[in-house]
């Protein structure tokens, strides 16, 4: 990690537009490509200001595509650009999702290296937000399942600027998934300037001996929630933020779990085929025989996402987390 | 290339009110039931929008200035048709006989609103850009097989024709001659980008020479005109005489979304100047005017009727304070499977402890 001496305080959006100008600003072969990303600076304001300050040559406004945005953007970065692709919502990518799991993500395989394909895809999910339908899911697994494609969620400010420049700077592609409801929940220290935060680490946001908890995205706050709530009744959690979803952090989930011998493991995406299963996986190879209680697993239904009426149903919660952490140790 | 000669923006009364050419749908009597819809769904729109400001229902994607695109082709349509909306498309909806009390559900964030009247062929507003499209040539599709003169109707923006299945679309039903009708509404905009990145063709209408399938472009503020094509588009599909693509050409005077503000990326004085010039309400009463059938009191027992029926429906929907939780778990499949139950029964039973 470079040294970046001096801090601002920023919602995770503006670390967002922050890291994008950092890379536009140092590296003259990234791209910025979007639906709505120049003059109206994205529907999030992501890439607010960028378009005046970097041109409609670099700053690019494409036609209703994602087929076309993901399709062409991987001939770009095959030959010489760093395209960082926004999909307005993560609902919304599925037309191109034959082109990332048929073509970005195995065209280095296909070549034996001769060509790459280093394209960032930004992309916002998640619930908690009143979006209207279709525009909440968490569909992380679909894309953790795609070999040859690394996935990255952040869940504070410092950590979307730092992770987001490292994205791009990545010779693979990455899908970098941004947590709505995190975008303007409160504001944090970001470092001025280029910094970067490797991918694959996971990050522990809070320090305990009793309960491993695993989270991603949205999903840390109400880790943090929990964990603050269990330590009223002298349960201490060892919160872990997973950060990198392709690849997890192996030694991290290890190392924690091996200490408290418990996990519950957060997320909003539906409970089946989920991301979860693969900590799960981890904790099993890893650290069976540490292990003093089943894992729980707090998650989304195997439903879609209810419309919002519904929505704080659907999501995992403080009280539904709380019981989690509190049965594992009860076990 | 240039076609716009080739496709001459179609109108039948001009934004004066003035009659451009003998058409047996322009009456007094037409002009006066386009207006009761049109006047209306103002009146919806206007409303949807008030109460999203006050926190009563979420985000809510307004239509104002483009009533008479959806109008005109919403009554051309007969029971049994079907009708695929966007999100923006709900004056065409409640004209096809939409509950409205569910249309305000839906952008309350009540899937309830999603469900149309019994025996309403109304389909859900589609969200995912274009992807509606194939639907309505799918029902069509099955339309044709069963030998029935029913038809679909598909609604979708200048931005939706982006997409692959736009022409996905466009290109089944021309291939199976179905009985199909493509209502572009182009109003200028996909959000925040303007007709000229989205395309560098300068018709919508021009596309459906590529696929071999009639096209015409109309001017989407004249309903009489849209009436027009649409019934002609219509009534040639009832025949099995395959696909029309329409475009109407209008503009959204609002923002693209109630999270949308359109001064990021346009003059909006433009969208004023536009209202004054050529708002589609207004063209029929310069119609009627000119016809000598305007009638002031007839307006205001228009708009208090409706206001009655809008309040009526806000009432309704008022009485829903959130889904029933059940809704989410019950209609994922036709059969119950074991994941969902046992994630029901949790849900339901930890709900109880809280209590
Ligand atoms: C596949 C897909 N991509 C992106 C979006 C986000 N989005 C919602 S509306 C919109 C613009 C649509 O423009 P247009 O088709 O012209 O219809 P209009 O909204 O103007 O009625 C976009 C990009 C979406 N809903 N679906």
């Amino acid at each position: 990690m470079s040294i970046a001496v001096n801090m601002k305080k920023m919602t995770m959006v503006q670390a967002i537009t922050e890291a994008l100008k950092v890379m536009l600003e140092e590296d003259a072969s990234t791209l910025v490509i979007g639906e709505d990303v120049g003059r109206n600076g994205g529907v999030f304001r992501a890439t607010d200001g960028l378009f005046e300050l970097f041109g409609d040559d670099r700053v690019i406004d494409t036609p209703l595509a994602e087929s076309g945005l993901i399709g062409t953007s991987i001939g770009l970065a095959m030959n010489g650009f760093k395209p960082v692709v926004e999909i307005q919502f993560l609902g919304f990518i599925y037309p191109g999702f034959n082109q990332l799991i048929t073509h970005a993500t195995r065209i280095r395989t296909r070549t034996q290296s001769r060509y790459t394909v280093p394209l960032t895809i930004r992309v916002p999910y998640g619930a908690g937000v009143r979006a209207p339908e279709i525009h909440s899911d968490s569909t992380e697994a679909l894309f953790t399942h795609i070999p040859g494609l690394k996935v990255v969620v952040p869940s504070t400010p410092h950590d979307a600027k730092g992770m987001l420049i490292s994205s791009i700077k990545d010779p693979d592609p990455v899908l970098f998934l941004e947590p709505m409801k995190m975008y303007r929940s409160g504001k944090g220290d970001v470092p001025t300037g280029s910094y970067t935060i490797p991918l694959g680490k996971a990050y522990r946001r809070r320090k305990g001996e009793d309960v491993s908890i695993f989270a991603w995205g949205a999903m840390v706050r109400i880790a943090e929630k929990a964990a603050e709530t269990a330590a009223k009744n002298g349960i201490e959690c060892d919160v872990i933020d997973l950060r990198t979803l392709y690849p997890l952090d192996k030694e991290m989930i290890a190392e924690s779990v091996q200490k408290t011998g418990r996990a519950v493991i957060i997320h909003e995406a539906p409970s089946s085929g989920g991301v979860g299963s693969e900590v799960i996986t981890i904790i099993n190879d890893t650290s069976f025989l540490y292990m003093k209680a089943p894992i729980k697993k707090v998650t989304g239904y195997d439903t879609p996402v209810p419309l919002f009426t519904l929505e704080d149903d659907y999501l995992p919660d403080e009280k539904k987390v709380v019981r989690a952490i509190e049965e594992t140790v009860r076990f | 290339m240039d076609l716009t000669d080739q496709f001459p923006i179609v109108q039948l009364v001009d934004g004066e009110g003035k009659q451009r050419e003998e058409n047996s749908h322009v009456t007094v009597e037409n002009a006066k039931r386009f207006y009761e819809h049109m006047a209306f769904s103002r009146l919806f729109d206007q409303k949807a929008v008030n109460l999203q400001r006050q926190g009563r229902i979420g985000t809510y994607a307004p239509f104002e200035g483009q009533e008479a695109s959806q109008i005109g082709s919403a009554l051309a349509l007969e029971d049994g048709d079907w009708m695929f909306p966007t999100y923006r498309d709900h004056a065409a909806t409640a004209a096809f006989g939409h509950s409205l009390e569910n249309i305000f559900l839906y952008w309350k964030g009540c899937i309830e609103g999603c469900v149309p009247p019994p025996g309403k062929h109304i389909f859900p507003p589609s969200v995912p850009i274009a992807s509606q499209i194939l639907h309505a040539t799918g029902t069509a599709w099955a339309e044709k097989k069963k030998g029935s003169d029913r038809v679909s109707l598909v609604y979708f923006g200048d931005g939706a024709t982006s997409e692959g299945d736009f022409h996905e679309g466009l290109n089944f039903a021309s291939v199976f001659q179905i009985p199909v009708v493509f209502l572009n509404q182009n109003n200028g905009y996909a959000i925040s980008v303007p007709l000229e990145r989205q395309m560098n063709s300068k018709t919508i209408a021009q596309k459906s020479l590529a696929y071999d399938m009639p096209g015409v472009r109309v001017d989407g503020n004249d309903v009489f005109a849209v009436y027009n094509e649409t019934m002609k588009a219509v009534e040639r599909a009832r025949r099995g005489c395959g696909p029309t693509l329409i475009e109407a050409v209008t503009w959204r005077y609002g923002a693209h979304t109630t999270t949308d503000e359109p001064s990021k990326y346009r003059d909006q004085s433009e969208s004023d100047r536009r209202r004054e010039r050529d708002d589609p309400i207004s063209r029929i009463e310069r119609f009627l005017r000119a016809n000598d059938a305007w009638d002031p009191e007839w307006e205001i027992k228009v708009k208090a009727d409706s206001e009655k029926r809008l309040n009526e429906a806000v009432s309704e929907m008022e009485k829903t304070h959130k889904s029933d939780e059940t809704l989410m778990f019950d209609h994922v499949f036709g059969t119950e499977v074991w994941p969902v139950q046992e994630q029901k029964e949790r849900f339901f039973h930890e709900g109880s402890e809280k209590a």
